[in-house]
């Protein structure tokens, strides 16, 4: 097990990694999604050793191993810019780590060939790495982290670089291949949407903050802030601010449904998913907001409608094919079942799980 | 604005080219209408920013000609054609202001001082950097960098048309939301013929009004995003579009009756005289899983791999009789937990030797 | 230090160390030694303070000796790194041309420096000297060895054949990472050749040009070998450098006292003209920096 105790790491006058603190068990997969600077290579740099925190503590199963060389841990990583030995077949490549054990031969060759035939490399071997696909290369690096049966795996945005297409066949893959071995997989991305196709856990990251940790699809459906809520969104979020005042939820000059009265007045932030907004109405959704259509976007088996709000600019996303045009004035509905409400603090007050009594 | 008419088009980076496969590009014959949006989606190595260079001139094609409008443009260079071109990466002048940068083609092309002011000051109405007219450029994030690099097109009066070479690789996903709903905001707005580069096929769909699928050097279709989603010209076109894409495995089709493993299918449409390797596709989403009871003759046994829950939707994963098929649920739904699988008869494409065929109803 | 601790990788070092220490540290120390020192010769040294460094920098000989050196750097620094950038903009980035060009433009980088120096002395000479020789047929008085021009002329022109390849190549190693789609954004703003080379080459070479500019003034304020092997100092004392009237002060006139506070103050005026040099350049592109500087 992986723990990091109040990690911090301050470069300069900047606070990279802010008071961290995780726990990872063995043969889990772990995601640390954020956008770009937010941390997440930092935080991977020390899990891993190739840096020094400069507060808190990194343990392995109980023992600190902030200050044992990285070569001396049983790590293994691969980065987003497919790195390999350009001058080394793919079969030297995966079989460097092994080499540097001194393993013995027959052992070797037994398990340069098992992960390559599992990254499905096995006519590749004799080639070197400048005369593969990009899809390949990748394959390669994770080869070689696979073959070294490491405790902790580290994949920084491995896939970033591929073709759409690969990045999901290989998302799938991943978990697949690695969990045999029983390591911890840190896995490292952009997308939200990789995080929940990835499942396992998965820490949200900001500015060197974790927001939150748990299992991935649990941080999907209960966000405990409204940052956590946004890094997890792709589209983005719908943003509402609303007073409240008794039981209505007051939108600008239109209500945003009603609530029970157990919450105090004040101003709150309602969320909504940009799929749980309908341009018909039904028992469920049943809100109404008038907005006016900005742009629509087509992508064959669903529309994205981008609208102006009185004070906000919102997405909805639609099955099937809708045609409006810019200018339109339109009429939204929404599901209140589905609202999430965030105080003025950030912080998750209601929840659609939660479902209590939201007329 | 252009119409831009490929005849012929085809290219070898090989100076003596002997057989197909040393050709990036085969046969391509095609014309982009004025004002259009149209992509360019296609695995890495299909060749088509190798058709974006030789559209925008940075390239000239082996073989075939280039028409803007009707002109014969081949032999002419891209300042020559007036085209403006958006890269992967940000080019911006480093030593410039933003308000600079924009108005560099201006410059250089003598346009009248108060002219270009005007423009400039437009530009960066529309794009939303006014607040950073005089910063240097290069302090700026990639998105706002790569909003400078299609400014510096869009600022040009007689921009023939805008070309895009995957050109939010660098950026986050977040922006990249954003900067891609401006993009097609920005088409509708001012009407130039746009033509985009990517392998991804949201990007793709969502911008475009006609996606052209290529692979391996060869336009397998041409469409709107409902086009190739409802009749995939092709297995590859099936298979790229969506995510997960089409679900593609053998089955033998006598007139309306697919058989699949030990079940007989029924579709809404005939085939006749299928001769070559036959196979069928059927989208995760129109197929639906239900319990043993509710199956009837046309379910059927479906072996559950693995749920995944990705917020939205849930894509249930499984095989029926072996081979591999994917089926998206709604995020609400209950998973049998012994289901069958039922197609839809409407929705079920039928392809021999890769290329769809047209059923008789 | 934020990387874990590594002990052994001292033990890489010591032997260069070492060595810095006996061919570097030592002597300048001894230097330093001598020249706050006045000797008689017989081992007896009486304390001199800064007497030695008030005189040198007093003397007039000092004073056109270093006069020399900066026009030198000055004429130097104006040809060869104009010409340096002119020929790497002029070197193929691709193709069978570029290793052979390369090799040309490294060779006069690799001859020893008297040897270059004997070169251009017999290449001068007006009776066995294919320069000199066609000079005197042609009808000029060309001679470097009585006239004060023809050997400035000589030194120059020496130096920017032996170093201008040096500029060439950093200058090359600089352009060619510049990506080519910068060339084709430019291409397509319309953008002349002129405005290709001010606005995208020349920014994006500026931190190798500054190495090159740093290390062409080093060397060249401290030239030496090729115009003491050309010229010995001649005609007169019109090419002594500062560099020949050291050694002919330590060695010729074994004057070590005022021969160490020249070399001291020596260095230290490379080291501020450098500095001076490494400053503006840093600051050259930064100039617009101003963000939200009010317009008039």
């Amino acid at each position: 097990m992986l723990e990091l105790a109040g990690v911090n790491k301050q470069v300069g006058t900047e606070l990279h990694i802010n008071d961290v603190s995780l726990k990872m068990e063995r043969g889990s997969l772990n995601i640390l999604l954020g956008p770009t600077l937010s941390g997440k290579t930092s935080l991977m740099r020390l899990m891993a050793g190739l840096d020094r925190p400069t507060g808190g503590d990194i343990t392995i199963d109980g023992k600190s191993v902030v200050g044992v060389k990285v070569r001396r841990r049983n790590i293994a990583m691969v980065y987003q810019q497919f790195i390999n030995y350009p001058a080394f077949t793919v079969y030297e490549n995966i079989a460097s780590p092994l080499r540097l054990a001194g393993l013995e031969e027959k052992a070797l060759d037994d398990k340069v060939r098992e992960a390559a035939d599992l990254l499905k490399l096995s006519d590749y071997l004799e080639r070197t790495p400048l005369n593969l696909s990009g899809g390949q290369q990748q394959r390669t690096a994770i080869a070689r982290a696979l073959v070294k049966d490491a405790e902790l795996v580290l994949l920084d945005e491995p896939l970033a670089n591929l073709d759409y297409k690969l990045r999901e066949e290989l998302r799938v893959e991943l978990p697949r291949i690695f969990s045999k071995s029983g390591a911890i997989l840190i896995y490292a991305t952009t997308e939200p949407y990789e995080a929940l196709m990835l499942g396992g856990h998965t820490a949200t990251l900001c500015e060197g903050c974790v927001t939150q940790f748990g299992s991935t699809i649990e941080v999907y459906k209960q966000p405990v802030d409204i940052t956590t809520a946004q890094i997890f969104s792709d589209p983005p979020l719908n943003i509402a601010k609303v007073q409240k005042t008794d039981t209505a939820l007051v939108y600008g000059t239109q209500q945003l449904g009603s609530v029970s009265n157990d919450l105090p007045n004040d101003s709150y932030t309602v969320a909504i998913r940009p799929h749980h907004v309908s341009l018909s109405p039904s028992d469920r959704y049943s809100v109404k907001i008038s907005a006016v259509v900005t742009t629509s976007e087509m992508s064959g088996s669903e529309t994205f409608i981008h609208v102006e709000t009185e004070q906000d600019r919102w997405v909805l996303l639609t099955h099937g094919v809708r045609r409006v045009n810019t200018g339109d004035a339109i009429t939204l509905y929404l599901d209140p079942t589905r609202f999430y409400m965030f105080n003025s603090a950030g912080a998750l007050v209601r929840s659609p799980v939660q479902k209590s009594e939201v007329a | 604005m252009a119409q831009i008419t490929l005849d012929q088009i085809a290219h070898s980076f090989d100076p003596n080219p002997a057989s197909d496969a040393d050709y990036a590009l085969k046969n391509i014959d095609y014309r982009w209408e004025d004002g259009g949006a149209y992509a360019l989606l296609g695995p890495s190595g299909c060749g088509k920013t190798t058709l974006l260079n030789i559209i925008s001139g940075l390239l000239t094609s082996s073989n075939g000609r280039v028409l803007y409008d009707n002109n014969d443009m081949t032999l002419l260079t891209p300042e020559q054609r007036n085209i403006a071109q958006v890269f992967q990466f940000p080019v911006i002048y480093d030593t410039m202001t933003v308000a600079e940068n924009l108005a560099f083609p201006l410059v250089n092309r003598g346009v009248d001082r108060s002219e270009i002011d005007k423009r400039v000051a437009e530009m960066l109405q529309t794009l939303e950097l006014a607040d950073k007219a005089n910063r240097r450029a290069q302090g700026l994030t990639a998105d706002e960098k790569q909003k400078i690099s299609l400014g510096r097109g869009l600022v040009r009066y007689d921009v023939s048309a805008i070309l895009f070479d995957e050109p939010l690789t660098v950026i986050d996903p977040h922006m990249k939301w954003q900067l891609r709903t401006k993009l097609k905001s920005l088409h509708e707005q001012l009407g130039h013929t746009m033509i985009y580069v990517t392998h991804d096929q949201t990007e793709a769909l969502t911008f475009a009004d006609k996606v052209v699928v290529m692979l391996e050097g060869n336009v397998l279709q041409v469409g709107t995003p409902e086009e190739l989603f409802d009749n995939p010209a092709h297995t590859f076109v099936g298979y790229f579009i969506g995510s997960p894409g089409m679900n593609i495995f053998p089955g033998t089709v006598s007139g309306k009756s697919l058989r699949l493993g030990s079940v007989d299918v029924q579709l809404s449409k005939g085939y006749s005289n299928l001769i070559g390797k036959t196979e069928i596709g059927i989208r995760p989403e129109f197929i639906t899983l239900t319990s043993a009871s509710m199956a009837g003759s046309q379910g059927m046994k479906f072996n559950l791999e693995s749920i995944e829950d990705v917020g939205r939707q849930k894509i249930v994963r499984g095989n029926i009789e072996g081979m591999v098929v994917n089926v998206i649920v709604t995020e609400d739904s209950e998973i049998p937990s012994e289901p069958y699988a039922i197609l839809d008869p409407e929705r079920v494409c039928v392809f021999q030797d890769s290329f769809l065929v047209s059923g008789d109803s | 230090m934020s990387k874990p601790f590594n002990n052994k990788a001292w033990l890489f070092v010591l032997p260069v160390f070492v060595l810095v220490a006996i061919s570097a540290i030592i002597p300048l120390m001894t230097v330093v030694n001598y020249s706050v020192q006045d000797t008689f010769g017989n081992n007896v040294f009486y304390w001199a303070g800064t007497e030695w460094f008030i005189e040198v920098l007093h003397s007039s000989r000092f004073h056109d000796a270093l006069g020399r050196n900066l026009l030198f750097s000055a004429i130097i620094l104006a040809i060869e790194i104009p010409l340096g950038i002119c020929i790497a903009l002029t070197l193929p980035k691709k193709g069978f041309w570029v290793p052979v060009c390369l090799i040309l433009m490294a060779l006069p980088l690799l001859i020893p420096w008297n040897v270059v120096g004997t070169i251009w002395q017999v290449f001068g000479r007006a009776d066995i000297g294919l320069l000199g020789n066609t000079l005197m047929k042609l009808g000029v008085d060309y001679n470097y060895a009585t006239n004060v021009f023809d050997a400035w002329a000589t030194i120059i022109v020496m130096d920017v054949w032996h170093w201008t390849s040096l500029v060439v190549l950093l200058c090359y190693a600089g352009l060619v990472s510049i990506p080519e789609a910068y060339y084709q954004a430019a291409r397509i703003d319309g953008a002349s050749k002129w405005k290709v080379f001010r606005y995208i080459q020349l920014p994006k070479i500026k931190r190798v040009l500054l190495i090159a500019v740093l290390l062409r003034f080093m060397d060249s304020f401290m030239i030496y070998t090729e115009p003491f092997v050309l010229t010995g100092g001649g005609p007169g004392n019109s090419t002594t450098f500062l560099s020949i009237d050291l050694v002919k002060t330590a060695i010729g006139q074994f004057d070590l006292g005022p021969a160490a506070a020249m070399s001291l103050i020596y260095f230290l005026i490379v080291l501020l003209l450098s500095w001076v040099f490494y400053t503006i350049m840093e600051n050259y592109g930064a100039e617009k920096q101003d963000p939200r500087v009010e317009q008039d």
